[in-house]
């Protein structure tokens, strides 16, 4: 029998601050975490803007050896799981730890270190490449980090899905546990792609906005003038356990997976099939496995990238798939202010659901101020809205054509 | 700085120890250095002292003073 999986600590690092309570007043309340990028010099990019983690000291959470072997992706995620951990009221002393495992990705991995290694290569020679380089490179450390912090000694996987990577993440660890390979995952995304090299890659792709002259203004999904998405950073990450587990510890439940669905657009490595059939897919397979129907999904985390084809494609699949019951529910992208964290973007909107369900408001999608006829849904423009939660979607598509969605519901015995 | 001080500099910055609690004694064992870190730390000597040190002579550096040792009769 398949166990029921519940979440019961919640971690954030964000553009909208540190910790679960800061990130969500501040998305309740529409503010921007998006501003000039401040992390390397700017000045000869096309795009000079991003959300960026600006009030974290990685000495919070890291002790000062380990802080130099770890690319930043790797501090944001151990921060994100030390903050979900406690968040969790987790003994680590009381945990079966051969029953306790992590899955948290990265798109992309410890590029900042990629970069600086790079240079001592070129500059000095292969005699001078770092022992650390290739630990703090690789995608797969930030599940290692968190596993090693609180000898967690059950499954240790990464999804590497691009934009995707977060909402898999979480998706597959749902899964670890209902087929009963582990009572409890640490389950997320961490990024830190702040460098040169990746934002020049983006930049030359033309995915990112340049609305330079209005940082806060620049993420605006749905909204007409939209003109690519604002990179943002950090890690967010989730304790999923199987209901039993969290029973027998006394665990606070803030609400239950419900379902999952996941699909592939076979069509272009970057641009979404604009038939939406993939967005279609995931969306349709995950209300499937939540067993719900179209009218229980109160909200939807939409992937909501502020980018032209995104936008439009992802709501002609939310109309298709949801029908008349697509314009009664709410649509909402808080990438509108947190910026795109690329693959730990599906970690902090999973958090951003379940807090939504827990006190029945909805995040907005700020900047919305020129309709699309493309785009007709509601989209809780630029206010939260108070409304019972009981069951929220969301989704993140990402390069490769690899798409994702979870469905969270509302805990009820 | 005498060789025995920016030794002591180094190995804090790369071990993450204050400076006050190295001696000549204090073995790599001691502070939890794991063989990746002698390598970056080694690295960072060579760098410091224009100097190679052979993978042979870093199997025989065990505490802070065969380090300072070495660097003695090498630099």
């Amino acid at each position: 029998m398949k166990q029921r999986v519940v979440i019961t600590g919640l971690g954030v690092v964000s553009p909208l601050g540190t910790g679960k309570e800061r990130f969500w007043s501040n998305l309740c309340a529409g503010k921007s975490g998006v501003a000039r990028v401040t992390r390397f010099d700017i000045s000869q990019y096309p795009t000079q803007i991003g959300a960026e983690v600006r009030d974290f000291n990685p000495l919070d959470f890291v002790d000062k050896k380990e802080v130099r072997r770890m690319d930043r992706f790797g501090h944001f995620a151990v921060a994100a799981g030390r903050l979900a951990f406690a968040d969790a009221g987790l003994d680590p002393e009381k945990l079966d730890k051969d029953r306790s495992g992590v899955s948290v990705g990265s798109g992309i991995g410890g590029i900042e270190t990629l970069e600086e290694q790079m240079k001592v290569l070129l500059e000095k020679g292969p005699r001078r490449v770092s022992p650390f380089f290739i630990p703090m490179l690789i995608a797969n450390m930030a599940s290692g980090y968190i596993s090693i912090e609180f000898g967690l000694r059950g499954v240790n996987t990464t999804l590497v899905t691009a934009c995707a990577t977060g909402t898999h993440s979480i998706g597959e660890a749902f899964r670890v546990i209902q087929r009963g390979d582990a009572d409890l995952m640490v389950a997320g995304g961490s990024e830190a792609a702040f460098t040169p090299m990746a934002f020049a890659g983006f930049c030359a792709m033309r995915a990112m906005s340049t609305r330079n002259d209005e940082p806060e203004r620049a993420s605006r999904p749905f909204d007409r003038d939209r003109d690519g998405f604002v990179m943002g950073e950090g890690a967010g990450v989730v304790i999923l356990e199987s209901l039993e587990h969290a029973i027998r510890r006394d665990a606070v439940i803030y609400a239950e997976m419900a379902g999952y669905g996941t699909s592939s657009d076979a069509y272009h490595i970057t641009a979404p099939d604009p038939d939406g059939r993939g967005a279609r897919n995931c969306m349709a397979r995950a209300l499937a496995d939540a067993g719900c129907a179209v009218e229980e999904v109160d909200y939807i985390n939409a992937h909501g990238t502020s980018t032209d084809l995104n936008d439009k494609t992802e709501t002609a699949a939310i109309r298709e798939v949801f029908g008349e019951h697509a314009y009664r529910l709410v649509v909402s992208s808080t990438k509108s202010m947190t910026g795109h964290l690329l693959g730990a973007a599906g970690g902090i909107e999973a958090v951003a659901c379940i807090l939504a369900i827990r006190d029945g408001i909805i995040p907005p999608t700020i900047n919305y101020e020129n309709p699309d006829p493309d785009c007709d849904l509601n989209y809780a423009p630029n206010r939260a809205l108070q409304r019972p939660v009981k069951m929220a979607l969301s989704n993140s598509f990402g390069f490769g054509g690899t798409n994702a969605s979870v469905i969270i519901k509302k805990f009820e015995g | 700085m005498d060789i025995y001080g920016k030794v002591k500099a180094l190995i804090s910055e790369q071990l993450g120890v204050e400076e006050g609690e190295l001696t000549m004694d204090t073995s790599f064992e001691d502070l939890d250095a794991d063989s990746l870190d002698i390598v970056e730390l080694v690295m960072a000597l060579e760098e410091e002292f224009n100097l190679e040190i052979s993978d042979d002579e870093v199997e025989k550096i065990k505490t802070v003073g065969d380090v300072v040792r070495y660097i003695e009769a090498h630099a």
